[in-house]
C-alpha cells in the first residue's frame, strides 16, 4: 500500500516536471544574459572559464553565501557530534595490503589533481568547490585504507578559517579601493595565463582550501564518532 | 551522441532501481553512487564539465562515504 502511494506520488511529480518543462525550448536560443556572459565575460573579467567568471566575479557575493552555508553546516555537525557522548570504541580490523598500498600510492596523485583543479579554476573546467571536494575525497581514501593516519584537527581548522578570512578580506579591500564589495582590483593581465583574471584565482584557491578542509573535517568527525 | 546519452540514462535507471531493490544496504549505496557516476559522465557529454566534476566528487565519493559510515553504526541488512 505504502509503495503504491509512493509510486503514484512519483508519477505525479514526474508529470508535473514534464509539463512545466515542455514549454521551454531546450538549448537554443540563449537568453540575453547568457549571451552577454559568453560574449563579454572574457574581456570583462579576464577569466577564460566563463562558469568561473560568473561564480566568482559576477555573483561573487552569492558564492560567499554558499561558503558560509557550508561553514555553518560543518560547525553544526561538529557541535552535535562533540556534544553527544563518546561511545565505546569498536575494534577495527586493519585494511588489506592491496588497499593499504593502493591508498598510499593514489593519495598524493589525487591531492595534486585536486590542487590543479582549484588553482586553474579560471582557465580550465572546475574550481574551488570541485577541487576542494576532490582533495576531501583523497582524505576519505586515507581514512578507508590507512586508519592509523589522521590529519591534525588544528591544521584543518586553521586552513578553513584562513580560507574564509582571505575571501572576506579580498572583498573588503575591493570595498576600500573602488567602493563596492568584491571589486576586481588586481590587474586582469593577459588571458589564458595562470596569473590573470585579478582576484579570481586568489578567491578560488582560498575556497579550495576551505572546502577541502571542511569536507575532510566532516568525514573525519563522522568516522571518529562511528568507531 | 543520442545513443551514448540513451545508454547512460538507461544505466542510471538500472542503478536507481537496483539501489531500491537491494536488501544489502552497502550494495544499495554502491548502486546509488553508480547513478551519480553515470550522471557525471552524462553532464560531461552535455558539455557541463564543471558540474560533472562536482557530481563525481560529491555525489559519488563523499555521499557514499557518509552513507557507509551511517550503515556501519546501524544495521547492514534490511529486515
Amino acid at each position: 500500500m505504502r509503495k503504491t502511494i509512493a509510486i503514484l506520488l512519483l508519477v505525479i511529480v514526474a508529470l508535473g516536471i514534464r509539463l512545466s518543462l515542455a514549454k521551454i525550448p531546450f538549448g537554443t536560443p540563449k537568453t540575453k544574459v547568457g549571451r552577454y556572459y559568453i560574449e563579454k565575460g572574457i574581456e570583462e573579467t579576464g577569466a577564460v572559464n566563463i562558469v568561473t567568471s560568473v561564480v566568482v566575479n559576477y555573483r561573487g557575493f552569492d558564492t560567499l553565501g554558499e561558503v558560509t552555508v557550508l561553514f555553518i553546516a560543518a560547525i553544526g555537525l561538529g557541535a552535535v557530534l562533540t556534544a553527544s557522548s563518546r561511545g565505546e570504541t569498536r575494534k577495527t580490523q586493519p585494511a588489506s595490503l592491496v588497499l593499504y598500498t593502493g591508498c598510499r600510492l593514489l593519495f598524493p596523485l589525487i591531492l595534486i589533481f585536486g590542487s590543479y583543479i582549484f588553482i586553474h579554476g579560471h582557465l580550465t573546467p572546475g574550481g574551488g568547490f570541485q577541487g576542494g571536494a576532490i582533495v576531501a575525497s583523497a582524505f576519505v581514501l586515507i581514512y578507508l585504507g590507512c586508519r592509523e593516519k589522521r590529519i591534525s584537527e588544528k591544521l584543518s581548522n586553521t586552513l578553513e578559517s584562513l580560507g574564509g578570512l582571505i575571501f572576506v578580506v579580498v572583498g573588503l579591500i575591493g570595498l576600500a579601493v573602488g567602493g563596492y564589495f568584491l571589486l576586481n582590483f588586481l590587474p586582469k593581465g593577459q588571458s589564458y595565463l595562470l596569473l590573470s583574471a585579478g582576484i579570481i584565482p586568489v578567491i578560488y584557491i582560498a575556497i579550495g582550501f576551505k572546502v577541502g578542509s571542511e569536507l575532510a573535517g566532516i568525514i573525519d568527525k563522522l568516522i571518529e564518532q562511528s568507531k | 551522441m543520442i545513443v551514448v546519452v540513451s545508454i547512460l540514462v538507461f544505466l542510471m535507471l538500472v542503478g536507481a532501481v537496483a539501489a531500491s531493490i537491494f536488501r544489502d544496504l552497502i550494495s544499495a549505496v554502491i548502486a546509488a553512487a553508480l547513478v551519480s557516476l553515470f550522471a557525471s559522465i552524462l553532464f560531461y557529454f552535455l558539455q557541463a564539465p564543471d558540474v560533472a566534476m562536482a557530481e563525481a566528487a560529491i555525489g559519488a565519493a563523499l555521499t557514499a562515504t557518509i552513507f557507509i559510515i551511517a550503515i556501519r553504526r546501524t544495521e547492514r541488512f534490511e529486515e
